[in-house]
């Protein structure tokens, strides 16, 4: 080799014999490899698709028999649960409803303001303690966020508002704002860890403060993440199970405000799957059906969110 | 009359000594023109002067730079010293809005509400940066929708709407097509009646066709200034003369 190019003169574009012919063997050879990884890349995307189509596929499968038994609307707006006569879900809807709603009302504005102190205001040193914590938040199974809502909430909602029972629509409004922070925190931080530095440096050029700079410049233009971080949380709180269990009450009864009891959607399912048969068994599906309805219909409200930002 | 004195500037980051000892002075409504190879501090120094510099992690500055006689860095209000020394970038960053959005930025941060006051200024400001004719019928449009030119032009009047009195410009045409860089350079013709005007440039010819005064930094010192025929025809230092002779660099 170190006769083609010596230190002395300049470099040629000239490559010895061997370096030649294997380029040229490797320009006549099939790329096994490139065809497998993307026949790999495609089964795993199809995995993904295969499921939510099988999962889809059993639901309603399984769901029809109590759906054609109530019909759509006795189901979704009947206000009584006695099963196996009567398969009215419109109680778990507003109680799932709320208690997400709820949440959101809390947890989002406390999600957003960290957010912001996380990417844009702390200290390297106070983030890089703050942010592990929220993200250890994120990992507490939900059995043990139910603990926490029984010891602390439960109670806490008993004494202030002065009821005999605490578990309500309200206790799991507190629990459920909590357990969707670590989601709305991170993709939060990450969309406005991803404004260009330009838009910032821009701001604050101009003499605009640190703040005005956040809210005017910073949000806007991390809007569509902080809003697929806000969706996720609600279809988290939606489909939230364990915890709300624990601290709901779970009485099927329509709930007549925040310091009732109330029963989820996801809660009706848990609990009754376990000895119920028949149109019973079959109108848990049902209740199923609609949670994925519940969950198509925010997903679908995040695309139109964001093709109203792209536009 | 001097705009800006810097005196006996040193900068640190971290460990690493980025500026050295600079002692400069910047006339006031002249171009003076920041020169010398990738890393020699140039940039760092031009970011002092309006003290970007402290969105930096780890930065120690000693020495003193003063505008107009008072020492910016015992200034309270950073905003006040910016709105007063305004800023362009070396690529086009206009705000994520319509074009008219951009210009009031700057008035909207102050809390100026009145919509015929801005109105009149976001007008003065596209006038003043050779803009209103190509956008006066489409203010409501996005800013992106501008050409590369354009936006840097909209970020020069989004800098002037606040009534600057200093502009800092660094590299405004390096991510520029000729044609757009002709009219950047145009413009400044204009500017320099009334603005101080600093610009980091690597185009030679551009420091030579633009501005009145040249320094010319080295490794983090400033190893000559003077009148930018002075230095193009005589430097003095030998590194100087490599440089604009184009040896290295």
């Amino acid at each position: 080799m170190s006769d083609v190019v010596t230190v002395n003169h300049a470099p040629t574009a000239k490559q010895s014999g061997q370096v030649v012919k294997a380029l040229e063997a490797s320009a006549n050879r099939v790329d096994w490899a490139n065809h497998l990884f993307k026949y790999l890349f495609m089964l795993s995307a199809f995995i993904g698709v295969f499921s939510v189509g099988l999962i889809g596929y059993f639901l309603i499968k399984e769901g029809m028999p109590a759906l054609s038994y109530a019909g759509v609307t006795n189901f979704v707006f009947g206000m009584e649960w006695v099963p196996p006569v009567l398969f009215g879900i419109a109680p778990m809807i507003v109680a799932s409803l709320i208690s997400a709603l709820g949440a959101v009302v809390i947890g989002v504005p406390v999600a957003l303001l960290t957010a912001i102190f996380l990417a844009e205001v702390a200290p390297k040193r106070v983030a890089d303690v703050v942010r592990p914590a929220v993200e250890l938040l994120a990992g507490i199974p939900s059995v043990v966020y139910g603990f926490f809502g029984l010891v602390i909430i439960v109670p806490m909602v008993e004494k202030v508002f002065n009821i005999p029972a605490g578990n309500t629509l309200m206790a799991a409004i507190i629990v459920l704002a909590v357990m969707i922070l670590p989601t709305v925190i991170a993709i939060s931080e990450t969309a406005l860890r991803a404004v260009p530095r330009s838009y910032k440096e821009g701001s604050l050029a101009l003499g605009a403060s640190p703040m005005f700079t956040i809210f005017k410049v910073l949000l806007p233009a991390a809007r569509s993440g902080i809003l697929a971080g806000v969706v996720l949380g609600i279809a988290r709180a939606i489909g939230e199970t364990m915890a709300i269990i624990m601290v709901m009450g779970n009485s099927p009864a329509m709930p007549r405000h925040l310091l009732d009891s109330a029963r989820s959607l996801t809660a009706n399912i848990a609990m009754e799957m376990a000895y119920a048969t028949g149109l019973h068994s079959s109108a848990l599906y049902t209740t199923g059906i609609v949670l994925l309805v519940f969950v198509m219909v925010l997903n679908a409200t995040l695309l139109y969110l964001n093709r109203e930002k792209a536009r | 009359m001097n705009k800006f004195d810097v005196k006996d500037l040193n900068l640190y980051y971290g460990e690493n000594h980025a500026l050295k000892g600079i002692n400069l002075p910047i006339p006031e409504r002249k171009v003076t023109a920041l020169i010398g190879p990738s890393g020699c501090g140039k940039s760092t120094l031009l970011r002092t002067l309006n003290r970007m510099n402290d969105l930096i992690e780890n930065v120690k500055i000693t020495g003193n730079v003063s505008l107009d006689g008072d020492d910016i860095y015992q200034e309270r209000n950073v905003g006040g010293l910016r709105m007063k020394v305004g800023m362009v970038f070396q690529k086009p960053n206009p705000f994520p809005m319509s074009i008219y959005e951009n210009v009031a930025y700057g008035l909207r941060a102050q809390g100026i509400r009145d919509k015929k006051i801005i109105d009149e200024a976001v007008e003065n400001a596209l006038r003043g940066a050779a803009l209103w004719d190509e956008v006066s019928d489409r203010l409501d449009g996005h800013a992106f929708g501008l050409s590369g030119g354009q936006q840097q032009r909209l970020c020069i009047a989004r800098a002037i709407a606040i009534q600057p009195e200093v502009i800092l410009m660094d590299e405004p045409t390096s991510a520029l097509d000729p044609i757009a860089t002709h009219k950047i350079e145009e413009l400044m013709e204009e500017l320099r009646k009334d603005y101080t005007i600093v610009i980091v440039t690597h185009s030679m010819n551009q420091a030579k066709r633009i501005s009145d005064k040249t320094a010319v930094f080295w490794m983090g010192e400033l190893v000559e200034h003077g009148e930018t025929a002075q230095i193009f025809n005589s430097p003095q230092d030998e590194r100087t003369k490599g440089y604009v002779n184009g040896d290295f660099g």
